[in-house]
């Protein structure tokens, strides 16, 4: 079974959200246009539409996150979903019940979503294999592979300030080779047509073949910068300085750490983005982050209507007509 | 009991060739070939026309889960279907829980395959060292006094390579062979899958091809300075096929063997996520598949093994970097020997040898040939019998194939061990 078209029925409508790969531009860009409807019932008094009303969504994060999870949340009540969140990292599994015993016994509540976060790659085409027909899986991040969400949110957020991905050059900076985010990203941007992807690492954090993915690779943050029109930076986790892959927090920052002085090799209006958490002082300047051409926050904000948009095209239901 | 297979094409992977010739067993002999001895008189015939006959399958790493994981199988079930797949003589790897690093544990493997009726022959191959924790010897020469046919570490880690040379000399002192399934540990770190482009669109912890090749190199520095006989185990690497032809050339005591899917299946089976593919070491890319291909063409690669691995159903229901590694491959050995021969890599009689004579050489076990004074471990197979491979419908207790969904030629008909007709 091919789970490219796990995530597709047989009329190529969304059933589950797992990965961006295999997914097409058509898919993207309703997301991209049901998530821009979305953002007014944020502005509401009420901000609630019925959608997912009776619904019982499920989030499962085996893994700690604050941000995703608590999107997710927003998103499923703003949708009048009802929701059972699970910190699964300190429950049955740590017991010895299998993953698929968690499945089935959670399915038994009569769950009609799953949002799964866990720490191994291929973890939610795993669930979505085995959850019953009719009920789907949302990849909240599997492992190094994929984070589906936070890649749509962050086309949305490139989109509301660019437009025309065609004529866009976008840099991701930082740890590829652990950033399921930057996989998504990538293929996210590609299917969109973007007219040059770049990817800035040094080598002991990129994976083999990262062209393969359809970037261009600069081991040189300055020269990789160079007329770009999106900064995208990673976040860099203290552990790789413990497993050798990279030397020092300081060295690390003085090559490939995001300055006011490499961003101005940009383009002047280029945009500056980070999934975050943040590291201030090690992947980005504090004055950056905080700077005009950051619109990090903005990322946040928006995850919550394309959260919401995801869950009405699987529910099959994007219209906002439907009112109290 | 004597027995006359007639009719049948008999593959002699000694001397190379095929030809119609009669076979006649006497007890737990083959007392002739061609011709019957003088006063012979069948109790029982064969007729196998149109069959192969081929001597009974020498497999060189055979896991059957006893004793410790008999949740994934046993010692009669895993013998019963090895009988059922033309494997005649199997060799259980040391990492048994307890570990094969004392005699108990070797009386407990013969006497469950007694219980279960002896169909099948099987070898143990002894620890290296203690529990395999790469500290302490094990005692080598009263395993060997017991029936151990050789020593390997199971491709766990020594502590330091001072400890492995002393176990190699050790070994070679009591006249054993060693069995090294190269892999460095720390290049392995937990990776689940060869690092490729595969590994990096899925998202998959790595192992470069260095986890094998730098204990390799290491490995056979330490048969050079130690004399050691030693015969490298599951090979995947392109670079290790490399190696191995070098360290022969250069007159090292050295043989090889691969796995029987590692000729079959690359990093691309993968797909997206399919933990039937999950192997240790893992499935490389088509570069390294062909290298071994050719290893196995100019006799650099020795001998091929099943690596049989028969799992409950659960231990492949997991994420893939969760699952369990393995393959159970007692089912799919013959029929992808046969066609190895279909794809022009080997001859009949080459590709039988890489499985009997050559591997019951190497470990010294008395098999792999149909010849007068031989036990008659024969095999009747049905090259054309063309079948569907389900795991559901495999003889071992393990259904987790990676080759599910391919079209087979070739089924054992019936297996005699020792002259004694068990399939």
């Amino acid at each position: 079974m091919s789970a490219k078209n796990l995530q597709l029925d047989e009329n190529g409508k969304l059933q589950h959200f797992l990965s961006i790969e295999g997914l097409n531009q058509q898919i993207i860009t309703e997301i991209l246009d049901t998530a821009e409807s979305f953002t007014s019932v944020a502005d509401r008094v009420i901000k609630k539409v019925p959608i997912l009303r009776g619904k019982t969504v499920a989030n499962l994060f085996f893994e700690p996150s604050t941000r995703t999870r608590s999107t997710f949340e927003l998103a499923e009540q703003r949708l009048s979903a009802d929701i059972l969140s699970l910190n699964v990292d300190t429950s049955a599994t740590t017991k010895g019940e299998s993953l698929l015993d968690t499945i089935h016994n959670l399915e038994a509540m009569q769950i009609d979503m799953f949002v799964i976060r866990h720490k191994d790659s291929g973890s939610a085409h795993f669930f979505a294999q085995h959850v019953r027909p009719g009920v789907s899986v949302l990849n909240a991040g599997d492992g190094q592979h994929e984070h589906p969400t936070q890649a749509m949110l962050d086309l949305y957020t490139i989109r509301h300030h660019k437009q025309d991905f065609t004529r866009l050059k976008i840099a991701i900076v930082g740890d590829i080779m652990h950033s399921r985010v930057a996989r998504s990203q990538i293929h996210a941007l590609n299917l969109l047509n973007t007219a040059e992807v770049r990817v800035i690492a040094p080598k002991t954090l990129l994976p083999v073949d990262t062209e393969s993915l359809g970037v261009q690779l600069y081991d040189d943050l300055e020269r990789g910068l160079r007329d770009v029109d999106v900064v995208i930076m990673l976040r860099l986790q203290k552990e790789r300085m413990s497993s050798a892959l990279l030397p020092s927090e300081n060295e690390y920052f003085n090559q490939f750490g995001l300055t006011q002085e490499r961003l101005d090799r940009a383009n002047p209006d280029a945009i500056v983005m980070h999934p975050g958490p943040a590291n201030r002082g090690v992947e980005i300047e504090s004055s950056v982050m905080d700077g005009n051409q950051s619109v990090i926050l903005q990322q946040v904000g928006f995850g919550i209507s394309v959260r919401m948009a995801v869950m009405s095209i699987i529910v099959g239901r994007t219209g906002l007509q439907v009112s109290e | 009991m004597t027995i006359l297979i007639k009719n049948g094409l008999l593959i002699d992977p000694v001397g190379a060739s095929e030809s119609k010739s009669d076979v006649f067993i006497d007890g737990n002999l083959v007392v002739g070939i061609g011709k019957p001895p003088a006063g012979f008189k069948p109790q029982q015939t064969i007729d196998a026309k149109g069959y192969w006959v081929i001597p009974g399958l020498v497999d060189g790493q055979a896991r059957l889960r006893e004793p410790g994981q008999t949740h994934k199988a046993n010692i009669a079930s895993e013998s019963a279907a090895a009988v059922k797949n033309g494997i005649t003589s199997l060799c259980i790897p040391p990492d048994t829980q307890p570990v094969i690093d004392n005699t108990a544990v070797v009386d407990l493997i013969h006497h469950r395959n007694a219980k279960a009726g002896n169909q099948c022959h099987i070898y143990t191959i002894g620890a290296l060292s203690q529990a395999l924790e790469g500290e302490h010897l094990c005692n080598m020469a009263s395993l060997k006094a017991n029936g151990t046919i050789a020593f390997s570490n199971a491709g766990r880690p020594f502590i330091n390579n001072l400890v492995q040379r002393r176990a190699m000399e050790y070994a070679a002192g009591v006249d054993m062979l060693v069995i090294i399934h190269p892999r460095d540990s720390d290049l392995y770190a937990d990776g689940c899958v060869h690092e490729s482009a595969v590994s990096t669109r899925l998202g998959l912890p790595a192992i470069p091809e260095a986890a094998e090749t730098a204990a390799l190199a290491k490995d056979i520095e330490l048969v050079a300075q130690t004399g050691a006989r030693t015969h490298f185990g599951q090979l995947s690497c392109a670079r290790s096929v490399d190696m191995i032809r070098q360290a022969k050339a250069n007159g090292l005591p050295i043989t090889a063997d691969c796995a029987m899917h590692q000729l079959f299946l690359t990093d691309h089976d993968i797909g997206e996520f399919d933990t039937n593919k999950l192997t240790m070491p893992p499935l490389r890319s088509q570069y390294d598949k062909q290298a071994l291909r050719d290893g196995v063409a100019d006799g650099t690669i020795d001998s091929i093994c099943s690596d049989h691995q028969p799992h409950e159903i659960d231990a492949k229901l997991r994420p893939f970097p969760s699952a369990e590694p393995g393959i159970s491959a007692f089912d799919t050995l013959l029929p992808l020997a046969i066609r190895l021969v279909e794809e022009n890599i080997l001859s009949i009689p080459a590709v039988i040898a890489k499985l009997s004579i050559n591997p019951a050489r190497i470990l010294g076990l008395p098999a792999g040939q149909i010849a007068p004074g031989e036990l008659a471990d024969i095999v009747i197979v049905d090259p054309d019998a063309h079948w569907y491979c389900e795991g559901k419908n495999f003889a071992s207790r393990g259904k987790n194939t990676a080759f599910e969904g391919w079209d087979f030629n070739g089924r054992v008909k019936q297996t005699l061990v020792a002259g004694q007709i068990v399939y």
